[in-house]
């Protein structure tokens, strides 16, 4: 059966407006069967129960909507520490403003000089864990995204690698439209930190596939720029080995449109995945995190924890699944989704499922809604913190558990200061 | 110093009338202890006059310092120097003790036009003061009150006071929840900050506070009202006789 009239014309004036950027190399291929996955799935739409919750038509449209730019100096997050920048200005390196990424236990390549060279470790990978996140659930823009993408970074950690890697992503032009795929492969007994910050572009197309092997860390830390009419729909893809560990945080501070997927699989015995979201929403702002979890292995452990702040007609929205497949005994899978609505006009959409084929598991979720607490806030103010600073404390402290999931406290407390800084910028 | 006047209030979701008239003054450097039983309004008074949100003052007036309390915000009424001591001091995870302590020192100094407090002073001061409460330095870089036993929370709230220097102190049923050891070392805390110029508000059930805590006036709430008042005497009595007596002397 062929996709409906409107999806498929939608999708053809996507297309059309897309230029493969490699006509030959390793990627060629798989950017092929990316294309043919986005033509048989088509791009999105309000009707796909999937998207039933947020508006993919600005992520979809055939010319980008522009975005206000505002000064990089608005999102410094991570400037206090020790790490390798790779910068990315509106989609495109930018090597004068990048340092210099040689250090021991890490290979960095970048995507757009990387399809003539041998990388078969990325040519393994490039687009496969994409391919298998598309079941149960399509996930077209990320196929998108794998057939057209137009820079991005491989990389690959073979051993513990000491600073982290900083993704810098600037958004100077008013229609810039990003698309960017990034190949991350943990060998076995490696660790390795990905810090990303950044508005990215007016409209910002990413894919971060991530590939722990047995006994690997994978560290992976976001700050989301707030540019306040910036697109974004963000997927990972990660499939964890033996004893391996993959724990990611994003901290979103505003932005028209942002839908960030996550989706891992479990495939060896003894894993960790843990999923964490803090987000603050204030006005036009629609914020979407949806996560799938499988666990296919025995003894693993997930745990997604994600916490909005709404205010001013701000909108967020949360999907997470559980599944937890036959055999995969001994799972500890633990969900919680909770907004603070600070006014009326606010909204929290919650979807949390759990799905378990096996008997021997202890899986839990919960989601909530509530306003402030006025007893601690009238503590806060009985002390003398006024009230507009007080509420903000009361939202760090509602945050703090979503935030708690980060395990360097370097980087915790620079996200805590990002988020400080940001609320009192935008103090009632 | 804290001047109350026919102060009538009600709750305002039920419109239930808690205060009735309650008139009462303290002066400077002088300790009023309240006592009654459970319901007659002890609490509420000490929430009204902090401003805390659901109660609507329906007559009457209280006055800081010749300063009109009820026309000022919660935050505005402690930078006027008044300072409640919570009976259950909430705990608020993710901020810091010190954070928030130090916020709030910094906040009253700036609506007083004083210059702000810097970091170092600040660690010094606390340190100092914590030291004396016998405050464990641990204990203050956690969250507010977060994982605090019942007699550390009450130790806090005195940490906070001593930091704060407020002029008219209100401490709601400081002794509850607090073995022997800890209410010694809390009224000592408070002991230490009577001074000519400080008044203190003590709510009490029970005599035992008062052993450490010696008030100069200890009144008898009932019924949203002040119903008697008298000496230290007045404590020993109602621990004695309970507050069967006093209810019907006034019946």
């Amino acid at each position: 059966m062929g996709l409906p009239q409107a999806k498929l014309t939608a999708t053809e004036a996507r297309l059309a407006a897309l230029a493969m950027p490699v006509q030959a190399g390793w990627t060629r291929p798989l950017r092929e069967a990316a294309l043919a996955r986005v033509q048989q799935m088509g791009l999105p739409g309000r009707r796909d129960e999937y998207w039933r919750f947020t508006r993919p038509d600005e992520l979809n449209s055939a010319a980008p909507v522009p975005a206000g730019v505002r000064p990089p100096a608005e999102n410094a997050t991570f400037e206090e520490l020790d790490r390798v920048r790779i910068v990315f200005v509106d989609g495109v390196f930018d090597p004068e403003a990048s340092d210099d990424p040689a250090q021991a236990g890490l290979e960095i390549s970048r995507l757009a000089e990387a399809e003539g060279q041998d990388l078969s470790w990325a040519a393994d990978l490039y687009g496969t864990l994409e391919a298998r996140g598309q079941t149960p659930v399509p996930r077209p823009l990320a196929a998108l995204n794998t057939a057209f993408a137009t820079d991005g970074v491989l990389i690959r950690a073979t051993g513990r690698v000491g600073k982290p890697v900083n993704l810098v992503y600037r958004h100077c032009d008013e229609t810039s439209d990003a698309i960017l795929h990034h190949v991350i492969r943990v060998e076995s007994g490696a660790d390795l930190t990905v810090l990303e910050t950044g508005p990215a572009a007016a409209r910002f197309n990413k894919v971060m596939e991530v590939d722990v092997a047995d006994g690997g860390a994978f560290h992976h830390v976001r700050s989301q720029g707030r540019d306040h009419d910036r697109r974004a729909a963000t997927h990972i893809f990660a499939r964890l080995g033996e004893e391996s560990i993959f724990k990611s945080f994003t901290l979103t501070m505003n932005g028209a449109l942002t839908r960030n997927e996550v989706v891992i699989e479990l495939v060896g015995d003894e894993g960790v995945a843990h999923v964490a979201g803090a987000c603050m929403g204030d006005g036009a702002f629609h914020h979407d995190d949806t996560v799938f979890i499988t666990h296919d292995a025995v003894n693993c452990e997930s745990r997604q924890v994600f916490k909005k702040v709404l205010r001013k007609g701000a909108t967020g929205v949360f999907q997470g699944k559980i599944l937890v497949k036959e055999g995969a005994q001994k799972t500890d899978g633990y969900q919680i989704s909770q907004s603070l609505l600070l006014d009326e006009e606010a909204n929290f959409l919650a979807k949390p499922e759990l799905e378990i084929y096996a008997d021997d598991v202890a899986c839990s979720h919960g989601s909530t809604s509530g306003a402030i607490d006025e007893d601690a806030l009238f503590y806060l103010r009985s002390r003398g913190v006024p009230k507009a600073e007080a509420q903000d404390m009361m939202v760090l402290s509602f945050l703090a558990e979503a935030i708690e999931e980060i395990e360097s406290e370097a980087v915790r407390d620079e996200v805590s200061a990002s988020l400080a800084a940001w609320l009192e910028r935008h103090r009632r | 110093m804290l001047e109350i006047k026919n102060l009538r209030a009600s709750l305002e979701e039920e419109d239930k009338e808690i205060l009735k008239g309650v008139n009462l003054s303290v002066g400077a450097g002088e300790v009023h202890a309240i006592m009654g039983p459970n319901g007659s309004g002890k609490s509420t008074l000490s929430y009204v006059l902090s401003g805390k949100g659901g109660y609507e003052v329906t007559e009457g007036a209280a006055t800081l310092n010749g300063v009109d309390l009820l026309a000022m915000e919660a935050e505005e009424r402690a930078a006027a120097g008044l300072f409640l001591a919570f009976q259950y001091p909430v705990e608020i995870p993710g901020v810091g003790n010190m954070t928030f302590l130090r916020t709030a020192v910094n906040a009253q100094r700036k609506a007083r036009g004083q210059e702000e407090m810097d970091a170092a002073t600040f660690l010094k001061e606390v340190r100092a003061k914590a030291k004396e409460l016998k405050i464990d330095a641990e204990m203050l870089k956690r969250p507010v009150n977060m994982g605090f036993s019942g007699g550390e929370k009450k130790r806090n709230e005195i940490l906070q006071m001593a930091m704060l220097e407020p002029k008219m102190c209100i401490l709601d049923e400081t002794d509850s929840g607090l073995d022997v050891d800890a209410m010694k070392l809390v009224s000592d805390g408070v002991n230490a900050l009577r001074a000519p110029d400080r008044g203190f508000l003590v709510i009490t059930h029970y005599q035992r506070l008062l052993d450490h805590i010696v008030p100069d006036v200890v009144h008898i709430m009932a019924n949203g009202r002040i119903i008697k008042s008298g000496g230290a005497d007045l404590a020993l009595e109602v621990e004695h006789n309970g507050y069967a007596d006093i209810l019907a002397e006034v019946a």
